[in-house]
């Protein structure tokens, strides 16, 4: 295969175990995320990729080729950090160019390419500057610019936004995208959030405490979190739990909620299990006549301007209602929210995902009428 | 508590500045209530640290005077103005207790033991931080040292206000819902004087009653989410807030109908009106969430053509272009979308008209 296989890969440090028994298939010409928490093991794993580190045990194979141990100048490989790191000495265009030094590039060559991919991240008004004269934004730029010049075969980075404004994260994502779409490479990208995920596309990694959890299409795994683990790391903001058994032909939820099994619930035989419901699946006020109801207070109406978000309990459970417009609501207030039964996910009380709203394969329509 | 009032304020970095781009801050004069949530929102570089900066008087203002309840403060230093301060970066002692840290402030201005315990009891109460009081604060976690530094702030009972730069930066997303919620809830309870500087409109629209947009040096608008939202003064606003920003398109006027190039959007009443008092160049501006997409013409539909759609989940993006040029529309989960062509219809009373980038009002 023409990519990077990670074969059984550990990492230690010490008695600490950074990455548990991984194994990974990545193909060229495309992106995968790697979503996890902070200290999941997200760089541990692009630092192995990229030869920085070496594994405790396991092999590293690119384009067939084991390359466990192999030094990282060895390899072609191009990382872009979460801090940025430019020369400080040399400017925006040296910056770039820097990295095309080795390649035996003829200085013509250099030119066009430098010049073309600072047009691609917008910067190239500024290659004459030096990185202090630069926004953090723009010194970024500086830093993605560098790692796209060179045509490593292997391209790794490491929550390159974080440190962005909002807004231009949001731009970059965008143009980010476009630009891992035309590269012949091995693009990873790690990040901390579902709607970053999202928006790049491609393949993901669910990681958490070292260990993979989920691997897939991105859309095909937010649609279908083999575990709730995967449900909670995948789902901004957080996704709700109720506890239920199913009983004969019903769905009993907590103490109080009771509806038919239907649809994609029909095959659930009788037992206790954890339904999870995105926040934007519960109602203030009844869509459709198979709703169920549910009686909660409100601790909380986080309003953003045109969407609230209205924090509410119910019993012990603690949930999270997505609204569209602008909803006041007194804290203490007693209410009724609405859920169709058909936007469920259920887990088993182990946390394995038992029936889907949503159809597997290519066709992720949702099995509710839209 | 206190109200601040900031007195036609500027500031420049250089000693002598020669024009208006030498300002960080060109003018603000506004008055902060006592009690109120504020967000101070832009990009970076538009100037919403060095005003923070001005409130707490890390930064003394070239011109101008900040008032604390009517009382000059601008020469005064930080720590004379009973301010609390927190950072993107938590700032505390590693190696104490996490009562300890708390305690911190109030043992250095000769607080009496008694009155030290239960002021730390109550507000590790507040921020959930008592089962932890014994721990050390080197071994918890980000959003708990956030809490911590936080909490800081709170424990002294004479505090003017708190201001928070960028706190949630470094916080993972699930904690940032926990966080978020722990200071709207502090707020409702203790009714402080709230300033909360971030670039994350997110943040800034959830936390706080009135958002103050900054701009290249400049207040663009103050007001509250829904303001933003809804009737974004400047051209700016309309972008910034938003995911995606706003759809703003030239366009030119015919009574009752604005012409984007070939496409022709009916306006309501309301908005012919205004149209035509409008001077300088028109854009019509309309949020992605409220533009409505079809297959068929229907009445009021213009023809577009559907160039890329992207499923964020519990949202669809569809970027899509009318008469040349590109517009985006929000569509929520498990709404169908057309394909190739589609008819979009701009409802009226959601269209929003700029003249030279000022909203026409």
């Amino acid at each position: 295969m023409m990519g990077i296989v990670l074969d059984s890969v550990t990492k230690k440090v010490v008695a600490e175990t950074h990455l548990n028994n991984i194994s990974l298939e990545l193909e060229i010409g495309t992106t995968t995320v790697v979503l996890g928490h902070t200290l999941a093991g997200k760089t541990t794993l692009l630092r192995l990729m990229a030869g920085l580190d070496r594994p405790t045990s396991g092999r590293i194979l690119v384009n067939g080729r084991d390359v466990t141990g192999m030094s990282v100048r060895k390899r072609s490989v191009s990382m872009v950090y979460q801090q940025f790191v430019n020369y400080p000495s040399l400017t925006v265009y040296k910056n770039i160019a820097s990295s095309l030094k080795m390649s035996g590039m003829s200085k013509i060559e250099i030119d066009r390419k430098v010049r073309e991919t600072a047009a691609m991240l917008h910067i190239e008004d500024l290659l004459d500057r030096f990185p202090a004269e630069l926004s953090g934004g723009q010194q970024q730029r500086t830093a993605i610019a560098r790692s796209l010049a060179k045509d490593a075969d292997l391209l790794l980075l490491d929550e390159p936004l974080v440190n962005l404004d909002y807004k231009l994260r949001e731009e970059l994502q965008v143009e980010l995208q476009d630009i891992f779409k035309k590269r012949e490479a091995i693009v990873v990208y790690t990040t901390t959030e579902p709607a970053e995920a999202l928006m790049l596309g491609g393949n993901i990694v669910v990681i958490d405490e070292g260990r993979v959890l989920q691997t897939g299409s991105t859309p095909e795994v937010y649609h279908n979190p083999a575990t709730l683990k995967v449900a909670q790391l995948f789902s901004d903001p957080p996704i709700n739990y109720l506890n239920g058994a199913v009983r004969g032909d019903a769905v009993r939820l907590e103490q109080d909620i009771e509806f038919p099994l239907d649809g994609h619930l029909k095959s659930v035989p009788a037992g206790s299990y954890i339904f999870g419901i995105r926040p934007n699946h519960f109602f203030l006020s009844r869509v459709s006549d198979k709703d169920a109801e549910l009686r909660v207070k409100v601790e909380l109406a986080e309003i953003n301007g045109s969407e609230t978000f209205i924090h509410v309990s119910h019993g012990d459970s603690r949930l999270v209602v997505q609204e569209d417009g602008v909803n006041p609501l007194r804290i203490g207030q007693e209410i009724t929210i609405y859920v169709n039964p058909a936007c469920f996910f259920v887990y088993d009380t182990a946390g394995a995902l038992f029936a889907s709203p949503f159809n597997k394969g290519s066709d992720r329509r949702p099995a509710w009428p839209a | 508590m206190a109200c601040i009032e900031l007195n036609e304020i500027a500031h420049a970095y250089v000693r002598n500045p020669a024009g208006e781009s030498d300002y960080a801050i060109k003018r603000i004069h506004n008055v902060w209530d006592d009690g109120g949530a504020y967000a101070l929102l832009g990009p970076s570089g538009c100037g919403k640290t060095t005003l923070l900066n001005i409130i707490s008087g890390l930064v003394t203002p070239s011109r101008g005077r900040v008032l604390y309840d009517g009382r000059d403060v601008t020469a005064m230093p930080p720590e004379k103005r009973n301010i609390a301060q927190v950072f993107q970066f938590p700032v505390l002692y590693d190696t104490m207790t996490v009562f300890d840290n708390l305690a911190f402030p109030l043992r250095n201005r000769g607080i009496e033991k008694n009155e030290v315990i239960k002021r730390v009891h109550e507000v590790a109460e507040i921020l959930d931080l008592t089962p932890f009081l014994k721990k050390k604060a080197a071994g918890l976690a980000a959003d708990a040292k956030q809490k911590i530094s936080l909490g800081r702030g709170l424990v002294r009972s004479d505090v003017a206000a708190i201001l928070f730069d960028e706190p949630l930066t470094v916080i993972d997303p699930h904690l940032k819902w926990h966080l978020r919620r722990k200071l709207k809830e502090i707020h409702e309870q203790l009714k402080l004087t709230l300033i909360y500087v971030t670039h994350d409109q997110m943040e800034a629209l959830t936390f706080a009653e009135k958002v103050v947009v900054m701009y290249e040096g400049e207040i663009v608008q103050i007001g509250t989410p829904q303001d933003l939202v809804e009737n974004p003064e400047h051209t700016f606003v309309g972008y910034f807030i938003g995911s995606p920003g706003m759809n703003l398109l030239s366009c030119t006027l015919n009574g009752n109908v604005a012409h984007i190039d070939g496409a022709r959007i009916l306006l309501d009443q309301k908005t012919t009106e205004l149209g035509g008092k409008a001077r300088g160049k028109l854009e019509l501006g309309i949020r992605p969430k409220y533009l409505e997409l079809s297959s068929e013409p229907g009445k009021n539909g213009v023809p577009a053509d559907i160039k890329a759609v992207e499923d964020l989940g519990s949202y669809k993006i569809v970027t899509l272009t009318l008469a040349g040029k590109t517009l985006q529309a929000k569509l929520p989960e498990g709404k169908p979308v057309p394909g190739g062509t589609a008819w979009l219809v701009f409802p009226p009373q959601w269209i929003r008209l700029f003249a030279d980038g000022r909203l026409v009002k």
